[in-house]
């Protein structure tokens, strides 16, 4: 057993007492030791809390108590996530050395299954951003190409799985945050279905938009960890109130013969990395040897989309973030008895926020403003409307819908830091499924001749089909590593220190 | 489309409760400008008779039974208070109505 | 040039516009499952969700939504078919989003009235107050002011927060604009809120304390020149915690209004504070520029659909109206117009039903607890019901009815069971107060009294019935007053030859 092994492997030692939780997690601990400090993936290692639970499920097992699939398996948490207990900074100085009070339900729902929580992952801050440059505590390196970004806002998440850190991570998907770092990374990320995951816990962006999500390094450990976090919630109003669709049995399937995929239109052109476009193309010819066939389809008013995103986004976060006032949690900056209140919550929110933070609640601020709202966030909801519709129309003819994930590779740390709108491009994919709330998954399909940097492929099933995205990306997967005679991580070049 | 004024800037600033120099205000309306250029093309689709969604979810009537749930302890509750007293938050004078 | 309340209300027209928040009494909040007890100690009733914590959520109390459906059924407003939650965006301490949830342009109920009746110079008038919409939100924490004197914000060194009372549900009723109530302006505003409270008593959603805070009134008042057809700027006055206060803030306002409008000044559109000991308002902190409240849909909550059958069902559970049930019981009882306006002022109205349902006459019940029971409750400057139970009241009522006791005796036994001697029937006992009925006893002390006084005895059987009150009188003297005279009378007649 290896660190390099995938999840299901993990879990199958585990259970035929190869290895126990305790020493699983102790090794990872190991390669977190030897490669963190040029990844920087981690912000926080919870290691007395792991090595407890490690234990537990260890005494349970030995005890001969039936366990989870994936008990003693280790996770990487996105630290966007409340932990009780365990600091949860959500990538800010506003909330350095915050402990919650409570867990979030998927935090819940990880325990009872018995998985391992190590540690909370690096991430833009409040989930803003495409490369986690935007953390207030550094940016991660992508194990790649240290130079390089891991994507954003998840780049700690996605970067643990490529560094062999942990098997398992969650992230959270605002406008691609899950799916884009997973691009870069070479690794397997999944937005769900909005509802499908609660968002109880979630220190909230965008609410109509966020969804927490598992990642790992193939479909089938990425499937495994849907079936634990999904779920209605009763604590969260938006959570779906029916049950997960079969997205194991999905990821094993491995048969598309008669699926319909239908290729978005809008998302490839000039925007797009020539090497990225290629290997999507690939992985389509993987497709149709597979039996699937292909539909063209077009979706004009995904044109708006980033538009409509970066109104709407901001304007929810402009409020959500607005209980970051210094009074109940959190930094308190100024409070040196000659300051009122609200003076002191100003140098406060000055002081704890980062520039893309500020600079996204004012936009949302203006949009919301008097005057503005039917000029701005109006009309952003009203795009949402055509761009569920394109969709709504697009799955008539399709089963699901594919694309290149991100219009670039991995680019390197700094190049696109002060150019918000270049930023703001990486998401160009991703974001219409946030929009419509549906499923997407990226999965990586190749490496791009230009760079020899990961390029991901990106699925979109309809709403409340996610089993769907498993169902092709599993064949997907299945196809390419045949192809490749190996997974796509045993290409990247190996980080000093690692396993 | 018209630029947005620093004074605007400042305006957002204020409401926003984030104290800014006026070098920063300065440097985020020229920002604020290309932003809202790029974003302002949502007009352009967003006719009269198409409806807004603010939901992705098609579900109405979420509601829960009128039972009372264990609350925090109040040592969970101030736990993250950076100032507290006699079991309360404390903060700084506030100006204003009570 | 200050005028006073006569002459403003000569030159000028006021409109009101009436604003009441009710604290509803559900058992829980109102987008959480912490209790709602008042007086509970600072922050025992919180969690990460009324607190505002990073990550936490809002889920909708359905009894919530049920009682403000029901204020709105009863306030005959239309439940809207479709209804939203939004985001007031606005920053102060004892919020702890930062942003109330609240309704905004999508409410759940719209467009009803409330009639209410006022006593002028003309008799009582009745006034059509139009509601203009019941909406569901949610209270603010407290903060307690230390450090100044007065424990008022201003000079305050600090400020002490206790989220309790955060995210209790709140129901707020807007009337539409008030006009034509010209110098009854102050009386009106009193009967709407007096009425409102009833109406939510009778509807059991909420305590409605006003000295508690659980119903809260702001007043919303501008003036006219009579005639013009104009509005006049308004101001909003707050902290008006009693309907005395709500008469007298109206009143305040017409006098300080005119008085500037006199001068030539302007009126500024601007929140006031009543001042309970002057009946004066002052203003609140001059705000430079306004808040922009930047409403939008809750996305964390979604839509209240509720459905024609739960509405329905809802409606056949109103209680009766106030008003209505005033004037069935007035009929039935056959009160006047001025002894059921005592009644319900005297806030009895209810007692005297319980009397009456326990087996009672209505006016014998009406007489005893605006009587003599409140003539005792007013010197000791207590309700009457703090005195006696309506058990009490309607067993002595019986016993007068059946002869046990006289008018006279029994105001000996209301004494006795006030001063917690017992119930009646224990008093009547301890105190030997029962109506004397054995008529050989009666007899005997007639036979007494006739022998005292042979004479009168004589002119009564010479035919001067009248004579007879004085042997009547020693009768009841002998007596100790337990005997009923008019059984006296009739015997002592009998026996006279009368």
């Amino acid at each position: 057993m290896s660190i390099r092994d995938n999840a299901s492997q993990m879990a199958t030692a585990l259970a035929n007492k190869e290895i126990s939780a305790v020493e699983l997690t102790n090794q990872h601990y190991q390669q977190i030791e030897a490669v963190d400090k040029d990844v920087h993936a981690f912000l926080h290692l919870d290691k007395e809390g792991a090595i407890s639970q490690a234990t537990e499920i260890d005494k349970k097992r030995a005890a001969g108590e039936k366990l989870s699939p994936l008990a003693g398996v280790p996770l990487a948490l996105k630290d966007v996530l409340t932990q009780k207990g365990v600091p949860t900074t959500c990538g800010s100085k506003i909330l350095e050395g915050w402990r919650p009070p409570y867990d979030s339900t998927v935090v819940s729902k990880l325990k009872s299954a018995g998985i391992i929580i190590l540690g909370k992952t690096n991430m833009d801050e409040f989930a803003m951003g495409s490369s986690t440059e935007n953390s207030a505590f550094g940016p991660t390196h992508n194990p790649w190409d240290l130079s390089r970004i891991p994507g954003g806002s998840g780049g700690g998440s996605a970067a643990a799985l490529a560094a062999f850190e942990a098997p398992l991570s969650i992230g959270t998907d605002t406008g691609g945050s899950i799916r884009q770092p997973a691009a870069v990374t070479g690794t397997v990320g999944v937005k769900p279905t909005y509802g499908g995951v609660s968002r109880y816990g979630l220190v909230a962006f965008s609410s109509s938009l966020d969804q927490a999500g598992p990642c790992a390094r193939t479909v089938l450990d990425t499937a495994l960890l849907h079936q634990v976090i999904a779920g209605f919630d009763p604590k969260d109003s938006t959570s779906i109130n029916h049950a997960v669709p079969d997205v194991v049995a999905a990821a094993k399937k491995l048969e598309v013969k008669g699926m319909k995929i239908g290729i978005v239109k809008q998302l490839s052109g000039s925007g797009y990395q020539k090497g990225v476009e290629n290997k999507f193309n690939e992985a389509i010819v993987e497709l149709v040897k597979l039996g699937a066939e292909i539909v063209e389809v077009s979706c004009p008013n995904f044109e708006y989309a980033l538009a409509a995103y970066y109104l709407i986004a901001p304007s929810e976060c402009s409020s959500n973030l607005a209980r970051f006032d210094s009074i109940r949690f959190g930094l308190r900056v100024g409070d040196d008895g000659s300051k009122g209140a609200e003076e002191v919550m100003n140098l406060t929110r000055q002081a704890g926020f980062g520039r893309e933070v500020k600079r996204r609640i004012i936009l949302g601020t203006y949009a919301l403003s008097s005057g503005y709202y039917d000029a701005y966030y109006g009309s952003a909801q009203k795009v949402r409307t055509l761009i569920k519709r394109d969709f709504e129309a697009a799955f008539e003819k399709c089963d699901v819908l594919v694309s290149p994930t991100a219009p670039t590779t991995a680019f390197k740390i700094g190049e696109k830091a002060d150019d918000p709108l270049a930023m703001y491009l990486n998401d160009i994919a991703t974001i219409p499924v946030n929009m419509a709330g549906i499923g997407g998954m990226s999965l990586p399909c190749g490496l791009a001749e230009e760079d020899g940097l990961p390029v991901g492929f990106q699925i979109m099933s309809p709403a409340m089909k996610d089993d769907r995205m498993y169902i092709v990306g599993g064949a997907l997967e299945a196809a390419l590593l045949a192809k490749w005679g190996k997974p796509i991580l045993d290409f990247a070049p190996k980080l000093a220190g690692s396993k | 489309m018209a630029a947005i004024s620093r004074d605007e800037v400042a305006n957002l600033a204020r409401l926003a409760r984030i104290a800014m120099s006026d070098a920063e205000l300065d440097h985020l309306a020229g920002e604020m400008d290309v932003i809202l250029g790029a974003v302002a093309r949502v007009q352009e689709v967003a006719g009269k008779d198409v409806p807004a969604t603010s939901h992705p979810l098609d579900v109405n009537n979420v509601v829960r039974e009128d039972e009372v749930l264990p609350s925090l302890l109040p040592s969970e509750a101030l736990s993250g208070a950076p100032a507290s007293e006699d079991q309360r938050f404390k903060v700084p004078q506030i100006l204003g109505e009570e | 040039m200050s005028l006073n309340y006569d002459q403003a209300i000569a030159k000028y027209e006021p409109t009101l516009g009436l604003e009441v928040h009710v604290e509803l009494n559900t058992n829980s909040k109102m987008f959480c499952g912490c209790a709602t007890e008042f007086g509970a100690k600072p922050n025992t009733q919180t969690c990460p969700v009324c607190l505002g914590l990073p990550g936490a959520l809002p889920v909708v109390n359905k009894k919530a939504i049920e009682s403000t459906i029901l204020i709105g059924l009863a306030l005959n407003c239309s439940i809207a078919p479709y209804s939203r939650f939004a985001r007031k965006n606005y920053f102060y301490p004892d919020m702890p989003k930062n942003f109330q949830t609240s309704q905004y342009d999508e409410p759940i109920c719209i467009n009803g009235y409330l009639d209410v009746e006022v006593e002028t110079d003309e008799g009582n008038k009745s006034f059509k107050i139009e509601i203009e919409r019941v909406h569901m939100e949610e209270d603010t924490g407290k903060s307690l002011h230390v450090g100044g004197d007065t424990g008022r914000i201003h000079g305050a060194d600090y400020s002490l927060l206790d989220y309790n009372r955060a995210g209790i549900p709140l129901v707020e009723i807007v009337t539409k604009i008030i006009p034509n109530t010209g110098k009854y302006a102050p009386q009106v505003a009193r009967a709407y809120v007096a009425a409102l409270r009833d109406i939510l008593r009778g509807l059991e959603v909420s305590d409605v304390k006003m000295e508690q805070g659980s119903l809260r009134c702001d007043v919303n008042l501008s003036l006219a020149n009579i005639g013009s057809g104009k509005l006049g700027t308004r101001s909003e006055t707050k902290n008006v915690n009693s309907l005395r206060s709500v008469e007298r803030a109206v009143t305040g306002e017409i006098i300080r209004q005119s008085s500037r409008l006199e001068q030539g000044e302007r009126i500024i559109q601007e929140t006031r504070h009543f001042l309970e000991e002057s009946g004066q308002t002052r203003p609140g902190r001059s705000k430079e520029q306004a808040e922009d409240y930047r409403y939008f849909p809750e996305p964390d909550l979604v839509p209240v659909v509720p459905d024609n059958k739960w509405i329905e069902e809802l409606r056949k559970s109103l209680p009766e109206k106030p008003a209505d049930r005033r004037k069935r019981l007035q009929l039935a009882w056959s009160v006047p117009d001025k002894e059921m306006t005592a009644m319900v002022n005297a806030d009895l109205l209810d007692t005297v039903e319980q009397t009456v349902l326990l087996g009672a006459d209505p006016t014998k019940a009406r007489s005893w607890w605006l009587g003599e029971i409140s003539r005792i409750a007013n010197d000791r400057e207590v309700f009457p019901t703090d005195l006696i139970t309506t058990k009490d009241v309607a067993e002595i009522i019986a016993l007068i009815a059946n002869g046990d006791l006289t008018d006279k005796l029994a105001r000996q036994v209301v004494e006795g069971v006030i001063a917690g001697e017992g119930s009646a029937t224990d008093v009547i006992t301890k105190r030997g107060l029962k109506v004397v009925s054995d008529d050989s006893q009666l007899m005997k002390a007639i036979e007494n009294a006739i022998a005292a006084s042979p004479e009168t005895a004589d002119r009564v059987r010479g035919g001067n019935v009248p004579a007879a009150g004085a042997l009547i009188g020693a009768v009841m003297k002998a007596t100790g007053g337990q005997a009923d005279a008019a059984k006296v009378r009739e015997l002592l007649l009998k026996y006279l030859g009368q």
